[in-house]
């Protein structure tokens, strides 16, 4: 197993590199003046152009200027954002916390869902039940959910006034410090009456949205590989045993059915946390995905850059412990190639 | 002279496109999904003469208007206008046009770049592969939107770059599934023995090997190119897609926000016009996957 971890992150050491390499370039690559689109300021002055450029590290070679930045990076120097003027990190950091609860919430809500859908097609399989439940899962699938979220809002929001429009909680009726970043937790230990439920209800829609993809793939997925397992011998003579249907699918099968689908929701974690971009965007949800686009309406591109450094570093983390999770769960893996 | 073929040759099998249909015929979504997918192509293609109105002409006067069932409608736009006039149905069928034109185009060059890039990794190996495969694996790990963003932020948007965006985020599916296959076909006996008898590297990776990676691959093709339209739509509501007044479907539902309460249905027809031309690539998708691999065929 030891053996198989150090591999495994190994292997991610050059992509680590190159992706540093990738968000490096990028900066050079933007159009433009590289001191102007770095400070997003315009018409400076000779003096204060050059003065700028060394303070900058502009005049160094170019292998020099990546050695620092691959150096700043391992430090924890992610670049200064040019709007707020704050190191980026700090800004990652404390939108990172909006991202996380609502991509777990998605993701809760899509395995909630997801997973008894999928189970009770393949034991109904082909019949109506069957048929719908994929129907439902593959237009799921299909979901522009940018399309989707604006239609749920104008249906329970705008219409029948059950869900707020925008935002994680009404900033008019409760105030409190921010302690964890997470509004749940949050609004549990302010105490106030009523702030957990408001934090709930402005969890309720993008939740929904975001999980409408992962919903669909992971029913999909576990109707499939429930299917799969259904063949298998050891289910028949579970079955000639006289052991109830019920426990015979709900405790032999599912069990092994369950090992690919722990996989696909580990991928579509990583997606998550990064695919918030429209999630965040339509509901005006205080994450990195909507920090992310709106750097780049701002022309903040050191923002950028560091943004995307941090939420690709998240996801080929978390992409990392999915298959060492799933090499624990399946030796085949672990010994294989 | 199909009649004749039968007659004569009653017990020959059916040929492999007959086969294959018969396969495919057998799931009945992919039919459904293939007859929608057959009349939105047309639509794009004939968007010219079917569509009442040019798509980016404003009609003063006519802005706003609603869908035909509502009160206040105009005949001559069945599905109502947006804010500046322009007739709905027009700009939703030439948007048809652009979203499959972007869909084919993304499939078209992930397709010659996948199989290029595939089987050079599996023919060569060492050091080429190891490359290869590595870009592969940092284009994936960054989110697919996220990196289309950072590409259209240092190229631009516009519809060109658009394809370029998605196709890069889509390649390495293709070129891992390429690679993989081809890699297992290399080790088939037929292989050796084409190498025995002296076949070329190049005519045999691609008269060969890639003939029998293809099935995969068609499969990739049709859901890759749903997923290219979902993308493109996604950035095309960013803004960071064809640029107005281009009728596409994704920023033409970003252009109607602020008419969401008042003029909710200007909302709601491209969405359903992106969610149905999704939806029936993958009904396809599946169809195809089901019939192509035989595998799954049996059950």
């Amino acid at each position: 197993m030891i053996r198989f971890l150090l591999k495994r992150l190994a292997l991610t050491l050059p992509t680590f590199f190159a992706l540093m390499f990738v968000t490096f370039m990028l900066i050079r690559l933007v159009p433009g003046d590289p001191i102007e689109v770095r400070l997003g300021e315009r018409g400076i002055s000779p003096e204060r152009h050059a003065l700028l450029r060394k303070e900058m590290g502009l005049d160094q070679p170019i292998w020099k200027q990546f050695a620092d930045y691959v150096w700043g990076l391992l430090q924890g120097d992610f670049g200064i954002s040019t709007i707020s003027k704050t190191p980026v990190i700090h800004e990652f950091l404390t939108l990172f916390p909006a991202t996380i609860e609502l991509a777990f919430c998605a993701m809760l809500f899509a395995i909630v869902l997801g997973v008894p859908a999928g189970v009770i097609a393949a034991s109904k399989r082909g019949g109506v039940y069957d048929q719908s439940m994929m129907g439902l899962a593959l237009t799921g699938y299909s979901m522009p959910i940018f399309w989707w979220g604006l239609m749920l809002i104008l249906l329970m929001s705008n219409t029948l006034h059950l869900t707020p429009v925008s935002g994680r909680i009404d900033p008019i009726k409760f105030y409190f410090p921010q302690v964890t970043g997470f509004m749940l937790i949050d609004t549990l230990l302010s105490g106030q009456k009523g702030a957990f439920t408001d934090a709930v209800r402005h969890l309720i829609l993008p939740t929904i949205v975001l999980g409408t993809i992962p919903l669909g793939v992971i029913a999909r997925m576990t109707r499939s590989s429930m299917l799969e397992v259904l063949e298998e011998d050891y289910v028949r003579t579970a079955r000639a045993k006289g052991l109830p249907v019920r426990r015979v699918i709900g405790l032999h099968a599912l069990r092994n059915a369950l090992i690919p689908v722990v996989t696909v929701i580990g991928l579509q974690t990583g997606t998550l946390l990064a695919g918030a971009v429209l999630t965040e965007t339509i509901f005006a949800w205080p994450g990195v995905g909507k920090w992310l686009v709106e750097s780049i309406g701002r022309r903040d591109y050191p923002a950028l850059q560091g943004g995307i450094m941090l939420i690709s570093m998240v996801v080929i983390i978390v992409n990392l412990i999915v298959e060492l999770l799933y090499g624990l769960i399946n030796p085949r893996i672990r010994h294989g190639h | 002279m199909a009649i004749d073929t039968v007659t004569l040759a009653p017990q020959a099998p059916p040929g492999p496109l007959l086969a294959f249909w018969h396969a495919f015929r057998e799931n009945r979504g992919a039919v459904v999904g293939l007859a929608v997918v057959a009349v939105i192509v047309l639509t794009a293609i004939f968007a010219n003469v079917l569509a009442p109105h040019n798509p980016i002409e404003q009609f003063r006067g006519f802005s706003k208007m609603p869908p035909f069932w509502q009160e206040g409608s105009d005949p001559r736009f069945l599905l109502g206008t947006d804010a500046l006039g322009r007739d709905m149905l027009s700009r939703i069928m030439y948007g048809a046009r652009v979203s499959l034109f972007i869909g084919l185009s993304v499939m078209a060059v992930s397709m010659v770049f996948g199989i290029a890039f595939g089987l050079a990794s599996a023919w060569f190996g060492g050091i080429i592969d190891v490359v290869i495969i590595r870009v592969m694996d940092l284009i994936m790990s960054i989110p697919g939107l996220v990196l289309a963003i950072l590409i259209i932020a240092v190229i631009g948007p516009n519809l060109t770059n658009t394809i370029i965006a998605v196709t890069v985020v889509y390649l390495p599916r293709y070129v891992r599934l390429v690679r993989a296959s081809a890699l297992a076909e290399l080790t088939r006996d037929y292989v050796t023995a084409s190498k025995v008898a002296g076949v070329r590297p190049w005519r045999l990776m691609t008269v060969t090997v890639l003939p029998n990676c293809l099935a995969p691959l068609i499969v990739q093709a049709a859901l890759g190119m749903s997923d290219a339209i979902l993308e493109a739509a996604a950035l095309g509501f960013l803004g960071l897609g064809a640029q107005p007044p281009t009728p596409e479907w994704g920023s033409m539902l970003a252009d109607t926000r602020d008419l969401m309460s008042s003029h909710p249905w200007v909302m709601a027809f491209p969405g359903i016009a992106i969610l149905i031309t999704v939806l029936s690539i993958n009904l396809v998708g599946d169809g195809l996957r089901d019939a192509l691999d035989p595998r799954l065929r049996r059950s």
